[in-house]
């Protein structure tokens, strides 16, 4: 009660001058850069040229529309978050679900599988370029010769999936350090009584454990989401987006537009696609998050 | 019981297979760092070989690893401090002087992570261009801070709402200051909190590659871009590479490790505690 008493009067001291900063730093992050874009992407305007800015409204984007070169990005950038995510999501459960059992030496296995999730993406990549999957000095090369299939040029033959596979095993670790302690937290008791109910292991993972771990898996997935949509690094160092456009998702086309081309507007409408397209997949998984959590109640 | 037990060695091994296997790209790196070039290209692989430490001192003799290293200390530990700066009064307001729009706010925060940063890399490459702040630390320090910020917030705002508010009304009730209640009494109780905070965020801005990669180019490069320019094909330096990463992962792993359980909190922004 004396409490109601004390903060009242406390709470007419005003507190709002120590959230402004983060607040006006946030809104300046977010409105200034965003209108820029939208604004750019409306002018034809290379930095190559820059005393050429002509307001070109929508060309940008009918240019960009209609060029083959967006789809293909736009395709890439849709294969690679829709199959990273789906990859990270099922193993990241497998594997929480293994280190959530009690065996020896389990906290070491855990500092084991989450020790990718730390490793810097140009280090990752490089690892994985290099050392495993060059076709002639690569660890993996050396297994396929020894095993009589001849040498994998991975990053010529299948360059989406060999990042697939990279990103993959950076982030799945990201699904294991968020689920493990999720499925943690899972009340002991109701494991117990579902299990005196004669609930085996798969009916308690369908209807304990998976229901319980919706919301964190959400978390993973919008996290995941806007990380992959901005992939870049680990395209940069292994396959620089080609052969061609194969492995060339929309933050390298727009990279490519920007800082090799100096196209100021059509990297800008290529922007405006992205955050169109981040927006979409965030709003169109909520939803469906929404639904399930309900569902499960 | 001894069924239990067979089954336990069961577990372990499939659990320690899944461990090994997700480790040994970092290992393999690790043992690489250690081969003579020539020993680290060879075929079949070699896993016993005469370990050497020349590759480390090779790249800690080059002067320009030493000022990428300088680089990536001063981005993560620059933007961290700001991030924190900025995101303990807020979250103290946020916590203890919570308002009908509190929560809103809270959101709104978490939806600028919505953002892709590669939709808002040309303007933010011009006004930094124009700013004078490309290829500057000062830049990356900025950049970097503002991207974490969100998450500094969500992290500090769930650990201070665990503080009691008698506590702090008690100090109140001794007449203390906004200030001195912030700085006397919530922060020495939320040491082991806002230490984790400032690691994930040392963290993420240590390993941070999109703004590093496309913003800087010489002066300012982290190691994340110093580690990318060895991508060139002309040459194979895979020894040197790996001493190289080995350096600069180390730091982060070892963070990572000792943290993992308390940064769940502000990677799952609250849903995990």
């Amino acid at each position: 009660m004396t409490g109601a008493i004390v903060t009242k009067p406390i709470r007419r001291t005003h507190s709002g001058w120590l959230l402004a900063p983060s607040v006006g730093l946030l809104l300046l992050w977010m409105v200034v850069p965003l209108a820029m874009t939208l604004w750019f992407s409306a002018e034809q305007y290379n930095l190559l040229d820059p005393g050429k800015k002509v307001f070109v409204a929508f060309s940008n984007y009918v240019d960009l529309l209609t060029h083959r070169a967006l789809w293909i990005a736009m395709g890439n950038t849709l294969f690679l978050v829709g199959l990273v995510l789906g990859i990270t999501l099922v193993l990241g459960t497998l594997y929480s679900l293994l280190l959530d059992l009690d065996f020896p030496g389990r906290n070491i296995c855990r500092l084991l599988v989450i020790a990718p999730f730390f490793v810097m993406p140009t280090v990752s990549a490089l690892i994985w370029k290099n050392m495993l999957m060059n076709p002639v000095f690569g660890l993996f090369a050396w297994i396929t010769r020894s095993l009589g299939f001849g040498t994998i040029e991975f990053f010529s033959r299948a360059p989406l999936l060999s990042i697939v596979v990279i990103v993959a095993w950076e982030w799945t670790p990201f699904a294991v350090l968020i689920l493990l302690p999720a499925l943690q937290s899972l009340n002991p008791e109701q494991v117990e009584a579902a299990r005196l109910d004669g609930a085996g292991r798969v009916a308690l993972f369908r209807h304990i454990q998976l229901p319980h771990l919706l919301r964190p898996m959400a978390v993973v997935a919008m996290i995941e989401i806007i990380f992959f949509l901005s992939l870049f690094a680990e395209i940069y160092v292994t396959t620089g987006g080609g052969p061609g456009l194969d492995s060339t998702n929309l933050a390298y086309l727009i990279f490519r537009d920007a800082l090799l081309g100096w196209d100021v507007g059509r990297a800008s409408a290529g922007g405006v696609v992205a955050i169109v397209l981040a927006n979409i997949v965030c709003i169109f998984l909520m939803r469906i998050v929404g639904r399930n959590l309900e569902d499960s109640k | 019981m001894r069924s239990e037990g067979r089954l336990n060695w069961g577990r372990a091994l499939i659990g320690w297979t899944v461990a090994l296997g997700m480790f040994f790209p970092v290992f393999w790196m690790f043992l690489t760092s250690f081969k003579t070039e020539i020993t680290a290209v060879a075929t079949p692989p070699a896993v016993f070989f005469h370990p050497t430490l020349r590759n480390y001192s090779a790249v800690l003799e080059r002067a320009d690893y030493l000022a990428f290293a300088k680089n990536s200390i001063a981005v993560s530990v620059g933007s961290t401090l700001l991030a924190l700066a900025l995101a303990i009064p807020a979250a103290y307001s946020m916590a203890f002087y919570p308002t009908r729009r509190t929560r809103d706010i809270l959101l709104w925060m978490l939806s600028t992570k919505m953002l892709p940063a590669v939709g808002v890399l040309v303007p933010i490459y011009l006004l930094w261009r124009d700013l004078g702040l490309l290829d500057t630390v000062f830049g990356l320090i900025l950049i970097d801070g503002i991207s974490v910020l969100p998450i500094v917030i969500w992290m500090l705002f769930s650990y201070f709402r665990e503080v009691p508010a008698v506590i702090l009304e008690a100090s109140r009730l001794d007449g203390a200051r906004q200030a001195e209640e912030l700085f006397h009494v919530l922060l020495p109780l939320c040491t082991p909190g806002i230490a984790s905070t400032a690691l994930l965020s040392i963290i993420l801005c240590w390993n941070e590659s999109f703004w590093s990669l496309n913003l800087t180019t010489v002066k300012a490069a982290t190691l994340t871009a110093f580690t990318a320019s060895f991508s060139s094909p002309e040459g194979l330096f895979w020894a040197k590479l790996s001493a190289a990463s080995t350096l600069s992962i180390a730091p982060i792993l070892i963070f990572g490790w000792i943290s993992q359980r308390q940064m769940v909190r502000g990677l799952s922004f609250g849903a995990v505690k």
